[in-house]
C-alpha cells in the first residue's frame, strides 16, 4: 500500500504544482522516486515532527498543498498540537502521512504500534481521518482527497492484498458494503477489511450469514450508511486494528445509542499494549484476539449467547 | 528620532492601557513590551498592502495579542469600535490572536510553534519566487520548547534569509524570571552556533528597532534574529520588571496611574470600565 501511495503521490505531483513533500527522516525505498524527479519539492526536515508540522502549515497558507510523512505514532502523537493549531484551526490542506497501522512494525516494538491515532484524529472535527484498506483504495483516497480544504491524516500499511469486492473504490465518508448478509454485520477498519471478509467466509461454511462493511474515513464519518446496514442486522461486530476505545468501535456504539437501533455490539480490536512482545503483525494480531480464527469464535459465541 | 514611529509606540501603549483596562484582562505587560517593536514593523518595516505578496507577520508570543490589535488599529487595519470590543462576549478579539481576524496571518497562543510557522511561510515564499518575508515575534521564555530549535535548526540549514526573528529579551516568564526558571545563557551566540546572523539593540529604541528590522537579507543568506533588550510593562513604572503583571489586571488606581506615567489623556468616564 506504502509504495502504490507515493507512486501515487509523483503522479499527482506531476499534474498539481501545490503538491510539495516533508518527512520528519523516514520513508526509505518509498520516498525516493519523488525526491529524485522533484528535489526542489522535497525536505527532509530531519527528526523534528513538530517544526514538520509547523512548516506544512506555513506552506499550505501560502498556497501548497504539503504531504507530511512519518511513522504514524510520530506523525499523529508527537506534532499533535501543531496539527491542531496550525492546519487543522487554519483550515489549511496539509496531508498527514502516517505510516504503519496497527501493528504494521510489528518487529519494531512497542514505539511503533500505532493504536490510537485514528481515535485522536476523530476528535478533531476539521481532520478527515483516512484509513485505507488496501493499495488501490489508498490511491483513490489520495485522489479524492486533493482539494479537500483542511487536513487529511492517512493511516497507511506497508503491504496489504486487494480486498475481495472493494474494487479500490473510496468516497469520503462513505462505508462500502462488500459482502451481504443477515445474521452479523462485520465492520472493519481499513486493513483489517481482509480479515474480515475471512471472517465471513468462514462464518458462511458454518451456516452464518454475514454481511461485511468497511470503514475507511471519519470526518465526515458514515453515519448514513451504518444506519442503513445497521437496521437489518441483530448484531454487529467492529474489526480493527486499533484501542478499542475513540476510534471504529465507539463510532458505531454512537450511531447505535444516537439512532436508537436495536442492535448489539461487540467491539473487537487490542484492549492493551502487549508489552515484551514484538513479531509479525499476523502473530501479534493473534496475540490480541484479531486473528480469523479467533474472530470466528468470538461471533459464533455472540451469536449463540443472544440467541439463547 | 523618527516621532510617526513614536507617536505610533504611544498610540499602541494608549490602546493597550485603555482595553486592558475596560476588559478587564491581563498580559498587559508582555504587550507593553513590545510595542516599540510592533510600531517599527507596523509603521515602517513590513509590507502589508501587497496582496498575497505581503510580508508574514507571526506573533508567536500570543498573550501580547493585544499589542497587535493596537497596532492594526493605530495604522487604521482595525476600527477603534472593533478593537473596543477587546475581550468582550463573542469577540474574535481574545487574549490570544485569531487568524479569522484581517490584518492577522496566523493564531497563536500555544508557545513554541510560531517559529515553524514562519519558517514554513519563508519557504513559501521561496518556492514562489516571491520577496515577501516572514516576522516572527518570539518571547525568551518561548526558547523553553524544543520545538523552537527544531525551526532554528531548519531556518539556518536551509538558510532562509527572508526569515526573522525578533526575540522579546525581557527576561522575565509567568511564575518567574529566565534566569531563575531555565537560564538562556548566552542566547544571541547560541543562534550564532546555529548558523543564524544575530543583532542585539535596544528594543525601545526606535531608531536601533528601525534600522535593524529595516536591513534586507538577500533570500539565500543566513535566517536572521533580532534580539531586543526590552524592559517588561516598558512605561508603567509598577509594571517594568515585575513577574505579577504577567496575569494582573488593572484596578482604577493602577489605570489612573498608567494614564498619568503614559501621559494619555482619559477618553473619558464611558470609555473606561464602570
Amino acid at each position: 500500500m506504502r509504495a502504490e501511495f507515493a507512486a501515487e503521490l509523483v503522479a499527482v505531483a506531476r499534474e498539481d504544482p501545490r503538491v510539495v513533500l516533508l518527512t520528519g527522516d523516514l520513508g526509505f525505498a518509498v520516498l525516493e522516486p519523488f525526491a529524485e524527479e522533484f528535489p526542489d519539492r522535497f525536505f527532509n526536515v530531519g527528526v523534528a515532527e513538530q517544526n514538520m508540522l509547523g512548516l506544512a502549515a506555513g506552506l499550505a497558507d501560502a498556497g501548497f498543498l504539503p504531504f507530511a510523512y512519518s511513522i504514524a505514532t510520530f506523525a499523529s502523537m508527537r506534532p499533535y498540537e501543531f496539527l491542531r493549531n496550525g492546519a487543522a484551526l487554519h483550515e489549511l490542506p496539509v496531508r498527514l502521512v502516517g505510516m504503519g497501522a496497527g501493528f504494521d512494525y510489528g518487529h519494531n516494538g512497542v514505539t511503533h504500534y500505532a493504536l490510537e491515532d485514528v481515535a485522536i484524529m476523530r476528535v478533531q472535527p476539521s481532520v478527515s481521518t483516512i484509513a485505507p484498506a488496501d493499495a488501490d483504495q489508498a490511491r483513490a483516497a489520495l485522489r479524492a482527497t486533493l482539494d479537500r480544504r483542511g487536513p487529511v491524516y492517512f493511516r497507511l500499511c506497508k503491504e496489504g492484498s486487494p480486498v475481495p469486492g472493494l474494487e479500490g473504490r473510496f468516497e469520503l465518508g462513505r462505508a462500502d458494503l462488500i459482502r451481504e448478509g443477515e445474521d452479523i454485520a462485520l465492520i472493519a477498519l481499513g486493513n483489517m477489511a481482509t480479515t474480515a471478509v475471512q471472517v465471513a467466509q468462514e462464518l458462511e461454511r458454518t451456516g452464518v450469514s454475514a454481511a461485511v462493511a468497511v470503514v475507511s474515513s471519519f470526518n465526515p464519518s458514515p453515519t448514513d450508511d451504518l444506519v442503513e446496514l445497521l437496521r437489518e442486522v441483530p448484531i454487529a461486530m467492529t474489526i480493527e486494528a486499533h484501542y478499542l476505545t475513540g476510534a471504529l468501535g465507539s463510532f458505531v456504539a454512537e450511531v447505535i445509542a444516537e439512532q436508537n437501533l436495536e442492535c448489539r455490539l461487540v467491539r473487537r480490536g487490542v484492549a492493551e499494549m502487549p508489552r515484551g512482545m514484538t513479531g509479525s503483525p499476523a502473530y501479534l494480531y493473534e496475540q490480541v484476539g484479531l486473528s480469523p480464527d479467533q474472530l470466528v469464535s468470538a461471533a459464533v459465541e455472540t451469536l449463540d449467547l443472544i440467541q439463547r | 528620532m523618527n516621532s510617526g514611529l513614536f507617536d505610533l509606540a504611544h498610540c499602541i501603549r494608549k490602546s493597550i492601557i485603555e482595553e486592558s483596562y475596560r476588559a478587564h484582562v491581563g498580559h498587559i505587560g508582555s504587550a507593553l513590551c513590545i510595542a516599540d517593536i510592533l510600531a517599527v514593523l507596523f509603521g515602517e518595516t513590513m509590507r502589508l498592502d501587497d496582496g498575497d505578496d505581503r510580508d508574514r507577520l507571526v506573533l508567536s508570543k500570543g498573550h501580547a495579542a493585544l499589542g497587535l490589535y493596537a497596532a492594526l488599529a493605530a495604522t487604521d487595519r482595525m476600527s477603534a469600535e472593533e478593537l473596543a470590543n477587546f475581550c468582550s462576549e463573542g469577540t474574535p478579539l481574545g487574549a490570544h490572536p485569531e487568524h479569522v481576524v484581517p490584518g492577522i496571518d496566523f493564531s497563536t497562543g500555544s508557545l513554541g510553534q510560531g517559529l515553524s510557522l514562519g519558517a514554513g511561510a519563508a519557504l513559501g515564499a521561496r518556492l514562489q519566487r516571491s520577496d515577501r518575508r516572514a516576522f516572527v515575534v518570539i518571547s525568551d521564555a518561548e526558547l523553553n520548547e524544543g520545538s523552537v530549535w527544531e525551526a532554528v535548526m531548519f531556518a539556518a540549514h536551509h538558510r532562509l534569509g527572508h526569515l526573522t526573528a525578533i526575540l522579546d529579551l525581557n527576561g522575565q516568564q509567568a511564575l518567574g524570571y529566565t534566569r531563575d526558571v531555565l537560564d538562556l545563557g548566552p542566547v544571541g551566540e547560541r543562534f550564532r552556533q546555529f548558523g543564524w546572523t544575530v543583532e542585539e539593540v535596544d528594543g525601545h529604541d526606535l531608531d536601533q528597532l528601525s534600522r535593524s528590522l529595516g536591513a534586507l537579507s538577500d533570500a539565500d543568506a543566513p535566517p536572521r534574529l533580532v534580539i531586543a533588550k526590552t524592559t517588561f510593562g516598558k512605561g508603567v513604572s509598577y509594571m517594568e520588571g515585575r513577574i505579577e503583571w504577567h496575569y494582573l489586571p488593572l484596578s482604577d488606581e493602577h489605570f489612573a496611574q498608567a494614564m498619568e506615567e503614559l501621559e494619555i489623556e482619559p477618553v473619558g468616564a464611558e470609555g473606561a470600565r464602570s
